[in-house]
């Protein structure tokens, strides 16, 4: 045992709901921010916006494509439109919307895209998307955000605002733990150290985070000191702090609810294999879609869990020697 | 070019699409030829614009999409025409670094243009958008689109036809550019639009016809589309068009959709238009 990783626990909430909320914010502190929504309001938790600002929110129906088209249409006259719906329905089914109209065009649109990945659970792979984070960021003009917890959800859903340029931020539908301080600043762009560590740096993002976490404590108690950084900006990647960590540990695990290809671990491998080769082992989902069942066992059984990462960890440490 | 009548306009016009075309040897002449007349009496004789300041935003003048982005040549004769950049750029149209690319772009910073277009089917959300964020800003001014007829196969057309209805935008003209042609050949054959006048309705829509080209029938359809505007209804027009107007031997056809005439066949072409204002 080295030390003890202590982090509080604020409580526990879905991640959509940080959106939920900063969505409210934002809109009641910027009058050009303005909503829409393809027909899942409440599961995008975007019901107390169009509340408070009916004449602000639009009702597209199960319509994405022209929702992306109208939210490119509206920056036109100044607005900020946030479009809602399923990450799935946010980008494969309107990948070309999204590229010619917002991201071609270089349109203040901001996608923000709920249940994503595995947890959404038992509607089964239909719905669960596992590709869209590669999607986006291999768009030119595209940020790339996916964040950890409520709070920090709530964070960026205000952050992004004041951003201009096409975003797409991710988040998720099942309840996780809150470990981000509420009055936290959402920088894009710069990753968020969570624990120091010497031997090996595990660099997640979305749900992964917490999961990072719990695998550094493990390892602790194994004698490994893990380095834990919550890398919420996929696009444009915080390289520095890649190569800080890397620097003084020698390997790396990426960690990611999302296929292997495309993702956060892909970004990263780009940035090392360029400037400081080192062994980097992966915790992600491998060329294959999803399936129904609870959100914990769908982690377990896609590998996506705390003890991958462990497993992971200590295999990229092998590699160092 | 105060004193030019609009059908002297058009023709220059119409030089500047079969040089630009002929100058690139690629681009869509037939298209762009058939909406000539409609674009030139939108951008002369109906939008309130302001060329020599355009912003992006577009705050109290009218807003024109082109949904139909492969039209670009006609589009940028008469951007530039109209006076929103200068005419020698036309010559630059589909060659490397240009502002003029081959489907209109944002990202080179060219006046006029607010929206990519080229893949079919997205520009009447994108004028809805405007639309909705002008009533948002009280701005009393429209916004125009313009489409192919071809380009009506596309869902997400629909999707906006019944967006708008749905949400009585009411404050956006369509325009259908209805040449009954294709790159496979006639719309009805290829894959029939059946009476697009009471699926307009259906959605609807106030549905206008127009002859696209009789500048007189264009400039009296148009007034009355702008008067028939915040009755709570979205307006289309139905314009007839021939394809490859005004150039003998592109009518007729859909073959000169995306072909650039050679040199002799741009004589010819030359030789049926008159130089009205100079050539670029």
């Amino acid at each position: 045992m080295m030390e003890t990783l202590e982090i509080e626990i604020l409580g526990k909430k879905d991640t959509r709901s940080g959106f939920g909320e900063g969505l409210l914010e934002v809109g009641k502190h910027n009058k050009d921010v303005v909503a829409l929504c393809a027909d899942l309001t409440g599961s995008l938790k975007m019901n107390a916006f169009q509340d408070e600002f009916p004449e602000r929110f639009f009702q597209v129906g199960i319509a994405e494509a022209n929702m992306m088209g109208i939210a490119a249409g509206l920056t036109v006259g100044g607005k900020i439109p946030y479009t809602g719906t399923f990450a799935n329905f946010s980008t494969g089914r309107v990948y070309d919307q999204i590229r010619q109209s917002i991201a071609y065009s270089q349109k203040n649109v901001k996608i923000c895209a709920s249940h994503a990945g595995i947890t959404l659970g038992e509607d089964g792979a239909t719905h669960q998307i596992l590709e869209d984070i590669g999607m986006m960021k291999m768009l030119p003009n595209m940020t790339v955000i996916v964040p950890a917890d409520f709070n920090q959800t709530k964070q960026a859903t205000i952050a992004i605002a004041k951003h201009e340029g096409a975003v797409y931020l991710r988040f998720g539908r099942p309840s996780v733990p809150i470990f981000v301080k509420p009055d936290a600043k959402f920088q894009i762009g710069k990753a968020d150290k969570i624990f120091d560590g010497t031997d090996v740096t595990i660099i997640a993002c979305g749900h992964l985070v917490w999961k990072s976490i719990e695998a550094a404590r493990i390892l602790n108690e194994k004698g490994i000191s893990a380095e834990v950084i919550n890398m919420h900006t996929i696009k444009p990647l915080d390289e520095q702090a890649v190569l800080d960590s890397v620097a003084k540990t020698g390997c790396i695990v990426t960690a990611e609810e999302h296929m292997l290809n495309g993702g956060l671990g892909d970004s990263i491998a780009q940035v090392l294999s360029r400037k400081m080769p080192a062994p980097q082992e992966y915790v992600g989902v491998n060329d294959k879609f999803g399936e129904s069942g609870t959100p914990d066992e769908l982690m377990s059984k896609y590998g996506l869990d705390a003890p991958d990462i462990v497993a992971a960890a200590e295999r990229a440490v092998q590699r160092k020697q | 070019m105060a004193d030019l009548t609009l059908d002297k306009i058009a023709s220059q016009v119409r030089r500047d699409i079969v040089r630009m075309v002929s100058g690139a040897k690629s681009g869509h002449p037939g298209g762009s030829l058939g909406c000539t007349d409609f674009l030139t009496v939108l951008y002369f004789d109906i939008m309130n614009i302001d060329p020599a300041n355009f912003d992006m935003d577009g705050i109290n003048e009218d807003v024109f999409y082109l949904s139909n982005g492969h039209i670009s040549p006609v589009f940028y004769s008469v951007l530039s025409r109209r006076g929103y950049f200068p005419v020698d750029e036309l010559a630059t149209f589909r060659k490397i670094s240009s502002r003029l690319q081959g489907h209109p772009s944002t990202d080179k910073g060219l006046p006029g243009i607010r929206m990519a277009s080229g893949s079919l089917g997205q520009g009447l959300s994108v004028g809805i958008g405007t639309a909705e964020a002008k009533k948002l800003n009280q701005d009393r001014s429209l916004v125009y689109t313009l489409h192919g007829d071809g380009e009506l196969q596309e869902g997400q057309i629909w999707e906006a036809a019944m967006y708008a209805a749905a949400h009585k935008v009411d404050n956006i003209i369509a325009t259908i550019d209805y040449n009954g042609r294709q790159i496979d050949g006639d719309v009805e054959d290829v894959i029939s639009l059946g009476d697009l006048e009471k699926k307009w309705q259906a959605f609807g829509w106030e549905v206008l016809e127009m002859d696209g080209h009789n500048i007189k029938n264009i400039q009296a359809t148009m007034k009355r589309a702008r008067e028939m505007c915040g009755k709570g209804k979205p307006i289309v027009i139905l314009m007839r068009t021939e394809m490859g107007q005004g150039v003998d031997y592109m009518m007729g056809t859909h073959k000169w959709h995306g072909v650039a005439p050679n040199n002799e066949q741009l004589d010819a072409a030359l030789g049926q238009l008159e130089e009205t204002i100079g050539d670029y």
